[in-house]
This record gives structure tokens, sequence and C-alpha cells, in this order.
């Protein structure tokens, strides 16, 4: 934290390297000072009461296997299947990939649509300057995020998945572990009372500068309801209200088409897991 | 840059080396022990071909560097060999089944596909099927045989 304060800007922190590394390889990334945090940091996942904490450093390949994520994060446990190749999840750490802000990434597109919160630490480094910052207030633009140049990513914490909660991963690649061209994270609570629809949240990535969560009035449509017709409206409300730029990878029009049916499907099958329809 | 002196266990061997600070592994192995079974492709993490087994994992060698594995056990596809340099019985796969054509990318290939063959069955969901096979293997690109025989080694591997 102290070579972090004192490199006014021109220091990179070296977490799992899987982007970071290739930047530099590139020479896409020149800092004067690289920082690497690889062995300043050996916690496990845990579970304090109803939260997932989950340490910075905790590499995908853990996100994948771990029982704890499994229960407590069952959509980033899935999601993770479609980051990179097994060497990045090796290597790659969830602190590491919010920290990088990539507007595509799965992970940030789970951390919204699970309503998670990251640690960032200050320059103090003792843990008194820590805060708290939802990943919706976290991600600025591309490759941006809204954290201070001295600080970092220790923890991430997720509400954990209780019964009743539904979720839904689903991205569209032209081929296995590439970057996705859209990518769609669903949770769905439903009442106890009636099995309809409590509270959704919908987030996507490779739509815009950053990974978005869809406005909540698009999704308060979805409250009491128990039919899937209203979840396609609400995927279409969603897609209109988008504007995802052209690119060499796909136009616009083909992102925003795209949104609407993976968000569709996603709605979907969230509501058939909270419901435990087997999908 | 100044550099510093570490230890690097290759294949079982202790090496003592000066290195850079920005060396990556790669460098080190490639260029500074002269291990040709670890190349460099993309230098991005994409191609696998720089692929070695960090305490059994497989990770880029493009994308670590060399400081961060002091100390740790690096393996390349040389240190699967027996003492006299018998063939392990996943390359008699490959070369029975014909897996290699240039051979560029076949020493990440291989080391790949020992560890799912390993975690697979040490984590009791035994083989792994043909598309496990394949999901494993996305990082590792082939430009020549269109991997069906990589495929077909690896299941013959598997099965004994």
């Amino acid at each position: 934290m102290r070579l972090l304060a004192g490199a006014r800007g021109e220091a990179k922190v070296l977490a799992g390297g899987q982007s970071l590394m290739p930047m530099l390889n590139l020479r896409l990334a020149h800092p004067d000072l690289l920082i690497d945090i690889n062995p300043a940091d050996q916690r496990e996942p845990s579970l304090d009461g109803n939260t997932l904490r989950l340490p910075a450093l905790t590499r995908h390949r853990v996100l994948l296997e771990h029982d704890l994520v499994r229960r407590g994060c069952p959509l980033l446990a899935e999601a993770v299947r479609y980051v990179g190749n097994v060497r990045v999840r090796n290597r790659g750490t969830i602190g590491g990939s919010l920290a990088h802000a990539d507007p595509t990434s799965e992970i940030g597109c789970c951390a919204l649509a699970s309503g998670a919160q990251v640690v960032a630490r200050g320059p103090a480094g003792d843990g008194q300057s820590d805060r708290t910052v939802p990943v919706s207030d976290l991600f600025a633009g591309y490759w941006a995020t809204t954290l201070a140049e001295s600080e970092i990513i220790t923890d991430v914490l997720i509400p954990a998945a209780r019964p009743g909660t539904g979720w839904s991963f689903h991205e569209m690649v032209r081929r296995t572990s590439d970057f996705a061209i859209v990518a769609v994270a669903v949770t769905v609570n439903l009442a106890e009372r009636n099995g309809a629809i409590a509270a959704a949240h919908v987030a996507l990535a490779g739509v815009a500068d950053r990974v978005v969560l869809a406005d909540p009035e698009l999704t308060a449509g979805l409250m009491g309801s128990t039919a899937d017709e209203d979840l396609d409206a609400a995927a279409a409300r969603i897609a209109e209200r988008l504007e995802p730029a052209s690119d060499v990878h796909a136009s616009g029009a083909y992102r925003r088409r795209l949104a609407r049916v993976l968000t569709a499907r996603a709605l979907r099958q969230a509501r058939a897991r909270a419901a435990g329809e087997s999908t | 840059m100044t550099q510093r002196q570490i230890t690097l266990i290759v294949n079982d061997r202790d090496h003592e080396l000066w290195v850079a600070p920005s060396d990556t592994l790669l460098d080190v192995l490639h260029d500074g022990l002269g291990l040709a079974d670890v190349r460099y492709g993309c230098g991005e993490g994409v191609c696998g071909t720089c692929t070695v087994l960090l305490d059994g994992e497989p990770v880029s060698g493009c994308l670590i560097l060399a400081v961060q594995a002091a100390g740790r056990q690096v393996t390349t596809l040389r240190g699967l060999m027996g003492p006299g340099e018998e063939l392990h019985p996943l390359q008699e796969c490959f070369l029975r089944r014909g897996a290699a054509q240039c051979g560029f990318c076949t020493p990440g290939m291989m080391l790949t596909a020992l560890d799912l063959v390993r975690r697979s069955v040490s984590q009791g969901r035994g083989r792994p099927s043909r598309d496990e096979i394949r999901y494993a293997l996305v990082g590792n690109l082939c430009r020549c045989t269109g991997y069906t025989k990589i495929l077909d080694a690896i299941e013959e591997y598997a099965d004994q």
C-alpha cells in the first residue's frame, strides 16, 4: 500500500496477471512499478453469517470448485466456466477481474446481479480506512473503476443465495473461451406465499462501456408475476433501452437482439430454478 | 534493470539463476535454460504453447514472471519422461495416433491433457468424456491436425 501510494498513479497492481501481463507483453501498459500482491493474502472463501466473503485473490478455479461458492453463489460458480481457459482460471482472480473492469466480464456481470460489494483498502493500509463499495458503483467506463489510484480491492462480499433464489447465466461467443459478445446474469427471488416474483436483477456484459445492471424500473413490472410472457416482455424492455456499440465482433443491433433473447432465456431458467423445477 | 538471484525448481532439478524482475517464466525456461519444449506463441495466454505445470497446475509461462515461480515446482513436458528419456504413456498415445504434425502445440496439449485426466480421476469423476477433453483444450490451439487425432490420443491415454 505504501509503494502504491508513493507511485502516484504510475504503478500497477499484479494479481493473477491474466489481463495485465498480456498488456505488458503487448506494450499496451508500461507502468514504472509493478506490485505483486500474490504473497500478501492466503485466505480462503468463508461465510460470515449470510455473506459469502471472497478474498480478492480467490482464483477462478476456486470459484468453480469451492463448496461454499457453489452453495453461496451458484451463479458465479456456473459463469466461471465461461471465463478464459484452464490456465486463465488457475491464475486469474476475482478481485483482479473486477479491478480490470472489462465491459465483457462474466465475473463483473455476476457480481452486479448478485448485489455484491467490494472492500477497498486505502493508502493507510491498516484496515482502518477500509470502505465497502457496491459493485453497482464500481465501474466507471472501459477498464476504469471509481476506486482511487491508491486503493486496492481486498475482498468481495456477496449476499449468500437462499432457498427460493434462482439464477442463470447465458452468453454468446464465437468460440468457447473468447470474450463475450453479450453475456447475461440473472437472479430471481420468489415469494414463499404464492411463488410469484418478489425480486429480479438482470446484469449484462458486452452492451456498453461497462457491465450494466438493468434499471430496476424495467424489472419492476415482474413483481407478482407468474407468467413466462411477462419475463419475455421485461427482456424486450431491457434490450430496447440499450445502445450497444458496433465493433469488429458484432453490430450494435445484433448485440441488442442477443440481449433480448439471452435475457428472456435467463429469466425463464432463473425462475424455474427458484421454483425448484430442475433445468 | 537490477537482476536478482532465484532458485527455480524445473523438472525436479534446482537451478540458481540471475533474472531480471521483468523476465517471464517463459523467457527464463526457453532462453535461459534452453528448454525448447516451452514455446513463445501469442504472448497473451491464448494459444497454450508456453504451458507449464506450476505446482502441478497448467499456467501460461508467458503470463507469469520468473520471480513469481521461485521455489515452486515447475514441470515441462520433458519432466514427464523417465530418467533414460523413456516416453511418457501419453506421448506413446500421441505417437500411435499420429496426434502431432508440426509439433509446436504438442507439449502444451499433453500437459493440459495430463492435468485434466489426473484431476478428473482424483476427484472421483473417472475418465473425462470427449466433450470434457474438448472443453479443457480450448486454450491450446493446433493449426495442423484438426484436433481429432489429439482427442483420440487423449481418450486412449485416459482409458489406460
